[in-house]
Parts: structure tokens; C-alpha cells; sequence
């Protein structure tokens, strides 16, 4: 066994143990410890990714060394290798963008706690992407729940609390859903490797022995990670936490922790229940139902929101809404679509959330109003938030739009999902311009007085490395996704 | 004969209608106390269900006693395992839950989640 096999086995206990660390040092050790961390872990992700390119097969890591039914696996392929170094990065530039708000928002003796839960959420998606037993990732879901809410709560007014306790409702129900599920799979198939688990699932469905059971198994563990990632009808929780934490958290929780739970529901639908057994159940047609009022809802509520980082916290539910229509559309392109927008809504959605945040400390508040010509007072801010709302309404050169082609083209000659989904696709991106170009009109109108101050790049210099490096992702992304998608797809075929 | 499964079996669609009575509680109780005894029940079922899934009948616990080593002498540990895994989990939600809810409760003097959301739509902030 090469040594860099080893790795994704050494960032989750590293991530894991620097939690505890910080948990003892001061606010600025803590956060050049948790710099190194995800530094760490993104250059060991970066060469697990080399390594499975060059041998081009997943491989597997037994923890304990204990032959397969017994021991517990990490599995490890391209698509996961990609994603997690891929999630380092947006974590870090979210961490630079929010680090002024950090020193507002958090009492000075509570700082190095702020890290203690970025280095768990960071251990929690790592093992959520990296695992191969189904009951790890239960109890890592619970523990990216729990790292979430202390993101969360972590600046204390009332709002944030409030807007926690219902996080960790919706929550605690959804991971409810999502053991009884696991039960019900382990119940009929007595494994909880998810390799072992597919065996028995492809002799159960040939022989259509047990196939209620399947069934409520895949409806339980769909619509509980659903439930976890804010899919339209169970949103309620989203608007309040993302849009009053401090800004690396809401930028990261939209980023980063909804993703790690549609990346386990992804690797569910491939490794656990096979893609033959999902497309036949009705399942994913209410995902995909689900997923197109998401994106109807989201904008139509972010049209009606006075707030800037409500609107798009409420952006967020209709993105997720285009992941969830693109994996119910249950073909192989949906799915490459679905990944690619996790890819583009993470880049697009943490840029918006620091530009935004840079737009408002040009003004006197949050509210539309105060935001007029903000982007003259503060340039660079203005442009990166011009830049996300151009991707996120889908223009070409930008993320967003290869997206939106992807899941265009993946809907072509689908019979009965093709006409919802450009109907649906169309409406959305209209809802988006009208959102987000108002925005970019407010913040490009000229105010007789100064209404602000003026922020110059220098002023803030993190922020404006983040919105620069953001910017740079955000185009990489959408000039030269070929090799992403490929990427994407090579990954695929080594899921199952 | 759906029946008859069912009343041979009844165990597990007795954890089912306990799942059901936590879920429901848990989502719509107002009162955050209740809505935590619901989150309880709603764990525990499951944890029962687990427990019946290991069990074999006329087994026993799987500890090596009196040099007793044959398989077929103890039930199935590793739901056994799971559901302690699990009690772990639920325990540490379970104290966030109550931390929160002591916090909301100084703030505001109530535990009752709407009436909360009203007041800070009130307050507008």
C-alpha cells in the first residue's frame, strides 16, 4: 500500500483532532491552526486526487485492517478525491472573506470555539464524502448537524438562536428519517458496508423478494437528507440561519454543509441502491417534483425578501431546488448536471454571501434601501457581486450557465420530465434576473450624498484576496468546465 | 395473512407507531420541551427497532460466560452495537437541544417557539 492512500484516512483524524486543539488555544492560534488544517487537507486531497487519476480504479482503505464484511472502509475514487479537495477550498477562501465579521460578531474568549466547530464541520464533511459504511455517515451527519448549530449560534442575538433551534428541528428529523432508513436497508440485508449492502440489493430486487421494504428504505433515506438539505417544502429554517450568523458561517453553510449531505445521498443512490433500483422507484419523481417548486418558490421568495442576505439565503432554496430536479431526472447526464451545479452553486453562493457582506459595510445596513450605489463605495465588491448575480442568472462565460446547459441537455428526449424541465428552467432563470439584476441596478445607482463610506481593496485586504480568488474559480469554472465534467463523469463510473 | 404477520410481529409495528408519535411530536408541538421528549421517543423507537432486528429468540446476550464460544448461543451483537452508537448521538442532540432552549428561555421567558418568531418579527430585527 502506497503512503497516499493513506491520506484520506489522515485528514479526517487530522480535521477531527485540531477541533479539540483549538478547543485550547487562544482565538489566534486557533484560527492559524485551522489555516494549516485545511491547508493540510486540501494538499492531501490534491494528491489522493493525482494518485486514483494515474491509476484510474478507486481504492479501498480498511480501517483496522479488518476483511470486508466486518471492518469498516473508506472508499476512495475521483469524484470523492475532487470533491474534497474542492471543499477546502471554498471553506478557506469562506473563512478569509468572513474574517472581519468573525472579530465583530464573536466575543474575543469564544473565538477559538468558531474554529473548534469549522475543524469537526470540515471532519464530518470529509468522512461524508470519503466513507463506505452507511452507519459512519449517520453518525458524521449528526455531527456535521450538530458543528452546523454552533456556526450557527456562535454570534449570540436572538434571531441566531431561534434561527438554530429550528435548524436543529428540521434537522434532528431528517437524521430521524435517515436511520430508520438505514435500519430498515441493514434489516434486510444484514451489511452496512455500502459495497456489501449493493450485493444484496441487486439479488433482492432480481428476485423482488422484499420490495416494499426497498422501497420505504429508499424513500426514508431520500427524504430525510432532503429534509437535511433544505429541499423546497422543509426550507422554513434556511432564510433566518444563513441570513443572521456571521458571514463565514452563512457562507459555508450554504456552500459546504448542504453538499455533503446531497453528495451522501448521491453515493446512496449509486453504491448502496444501485441506479437501476432508484430508477425504477417512483422516488426520484418526487424528488424531481419537489426540486422544480424549489426553484419556483426559492426565486418567487427571494423576489418578495427587503433583506440582502435574506434574498439570497432564499436563492440557496432554489438552487438546491435545480440539484434535486437534476438527480430526479434519474439518467446519468442529470446526475453529472446535479454535480456540476454543487460545484457552481458552492463557487457562486459563498462569493455572494462575502460581496454582499462587502456591499453592506459600504452602507448603514442590510436592508434594499440602505444598499444604493454601494457598489461605487466599495468597487471590488461591487463587481464580485456583480459577477455572482451574472452566474447565478445563468450568462455564458460563468458558472452558472454550464449548468443550466448541462441540465438542459441531460432533460433532451427524457419524454415526460423534457417539457417541465425547460418550462421550468426558463421561469427560474427569469425569476433569477429579476432578483438579482435589480440588485446589481441598486447597487450601480448613483446617490447624490454619501450615504456610506467608502471602502477601498487595501482597506480590507482578506476580504478582497477572497472576492478575487472567488472570481477566479467562478470564471476557471465556467470558461474551462470540459475537464471538470470529464472529470465528473470518470468519477461516476467509478461510484458504483 | 397481512394479519397475522402483523400480530406475530407486533413488536416492530409497535416501534413503528412510537417513530410515528416522536416524528409528529417533534414537528408539531409548539413547546420546546415537548418537542425534545418527542425527538426522545422518536430515537428510542428506532432504537427498539434495532434491538428487535438483533434479536433471536431463546439466545442470550453475546458476553463469553462459563467458556461458551459457539455462535449459535448469542444473538446478533452488532445492532446491539449500532443502538449504543446511536444512544451516544442522541444523548449529545438531545443536550444541545436543552442548551438551546435554556438560552431562548432567558431571553425571552417563554418556551413556546412560535410566540418567539412572532416577537422578533415584532422587533423587526
Amino acid at each position: 500500500m502506497e503512503l497516499v492512500q493513506n491520506f484520506p484516512f489522515m485528514s479526517i483524524i487530522l480535521s477531527l483532532f485540531s477541533g479539540p486543539l483549538c478547543s485550547i488555544l487562544n482565538g489566534k492560534w486557533a484560527k492559524r491552526v485551522n489555516t494549516a488544517v485545511i491547508i493540510l487537507v486540501g494538499a492531501m486531497s490534491a494528491a489522493v486526487l493525482v494518485f486514483v487519476l494515474d491509476t484510474g480504479e478507486p481504492f479501498i482503505y480498511r480501517m483496522g485492517h479488518f476483511p470486508a464484511p466486518w471492518g469498516n472502509e473508506i472508499r476512495v475514487g475521483v469524484l470523492e478525491a475532487f470533491m474534497a479537495g474542492f471543499f477546502c477550498v471554498i471553506m478557506l477562501l469562506c473563512m478569509m472573506g468572513g474574517a472581519r465579521e468573525r472579530e465583530q460578531h464573536i466575543e474575543e474568549s469564544k473565538r477559538n470555539l468558531y474554529y473548534v466547530m469549522v475543524n469537526l464541520l470540515l471532519c464530518s464533511l470529509l468522512a461524508l464524502i470519503y466513507t463506505n459504511d452507511l452507519f459512519t455517515a449517520y453518525v458524521f451527519v449528526e455531527i456535521n448537524t450538530i458543528s452546523a448549530c454552533g456556526l450557527i449560534m456562535i454570534r449570540q442575538t436572538g434571531r441566531t438562536i431561534e434561527a438554530a433551534t429550528r435548524y436543529m428541528i428540521m434537522s434532528l428529523l431528517g437524521s430521524g428519517l435517515l436511520l430508520l432508513g438505514i435500519c430498515h436497508l441493514y434489516a434486510v440485508t444484514g451489511h452496512l458496508l455500502m459495497s456489501n449492502i449493493a450485493q444484496q440489493v441487486q439479488v433482492l430486487a432480481a428476485t423482488y423478494q422484499y420490495h416494499t421494504t426497498l422501497m420505504v428504505a429508499l424513500g426514508l433515506m431520500s427524504v430525510g437528507l432532503a429534509i437535511k438539505s433544505a429541499l423546497y417544502p422543509f426550507h422554513a429554517w434556511l432564510p433566518d440561519a444563513y441570513g443572521y450568523s456571521t458571514l463565514s458561517s452563512s457562507a459555508i453553510l450554504s456552500s459546504l454543509v448542504s453538499k455533503g449531505y446531497i453528495f451522501l445521498l448521491l453515493k446512496i443512490f449509486y453504491r448502496v441502491m444501485g441506479f437501476q433500483v432508484v430508477t425504477e422507484s417512483r422516488v426520484v419523481n418526487v424528488l424531481f417534483v419537489f426540486g422544480i417548486l424549489g426553484m419556483l418558490m426559492g426565486s418567487v421568495n427571494a423576489i418578495r425578501t427587503e433583506d440582502l442576505k435574506r434574498m439570497i439565503s432564499y436563492s440557496s432554496v432554489a438552487q438546491i431546488g435545480y440539484i434535486y430536479m437534476g438527480l430526479g431526472l434519474a439518467t446519468e447526464a442529470g446526475t453529472v448536471a446535479s454535480i456540476y451545479h454543487v460545484l457552481s452553486h458552492a463557487a457562486t453562493k459563498s462569493l455572494l454571501f462575502v460581496a454582499a457582506a462587502g456591499l453592506t459595510d459600504a452602507s448603514r445596513g442590510n436592508h434594499f434601501k440602505d444598499i444604493t450605489g454601494a457598489g461605487y463605495r466599495n468597487k471590488l465588491a461591487g463587481v464580485a457581486f456583480t459577477t455572482g448575480s451574472l452566474s447565478m442568472v445563468g450568462m455564458p462565460m460563468f458558472s452558472g450557465f454550464i449548468s443550466k446547459l448541462f441540465f438542459a441537455q441531460a432533460a433532451v428526449g427524457h419524454g415526460v420530465k423534457m417539457l417541465p424541465t425547460f418550462i421550468a428552467l426558463a421561469i427560474s432563470t427569469i425569476l433569477n434576473a429579476i432578483y438579482f439584476m435589480k440588485t446589481v441596478i441598486r447597487i450601480y445607482t448613483p446617490m447624490p450624498k454619501s450615504e456610506g463610506r467608502t471602502i477601498s481593496i487595501e482597506e480590507q485586504p482578506s476580504k478582497s484576496a477572497a472576492l478575487l480568488l472567488f472570481v477566479l474559480l467562478n470564471l476557471i469554472l465556467g470558461l474551462n468546465s470540459e475537464p471538470v465534467i470529464r472529470l465528473i463523469q470518470s468519477g461516476l463510473k467509478m461510484f458504483d | 395473512m397481512n394479519l397475522e404477520y402483523l400480530l406475530n410481529h407486533y413488536e416492530e409495528a409497535v416501534a413503528m407507531i412510537l417513530f410515528g408519535i416522536g416524528f409528529s411530536n417533534l414537528l408539531l408541538q409548539k413547546n420546546l420541551i415537548k418537542k425534545i421528549i418527542g425527538l426522545n421517543i422518536m430515537d428510542t423507537a428506532t432504537y427498539l427497532f434495532l434491538a428487535l432486528k438483533g434479536y433471536i429468540d431463546g439466545r442470550k446476550a453475546p458476553v463469553a460466560v462459563n467458556g461458551v464460544t459457539d455462535v449459535e448461543a448469542y444473538v446478533n451483537p452488532i445492532p446491539s452495537g449500532l443502538v449504543l452508537t446511536g444512544i451516544v448521538v442522541s444523548v449529545s442532540v438531545t443536550a444541545l437541544m436543552l442548551s438551546l432552549t435554556i438560552r431562548l428561555y432567558r431571553r425571552y421567558h417563554t418556551l413556546d417557539l412560535d410566540e418567539i418568531t412572532t416577537r422578533l418579527k415584532k422587533e423587526g430585527k
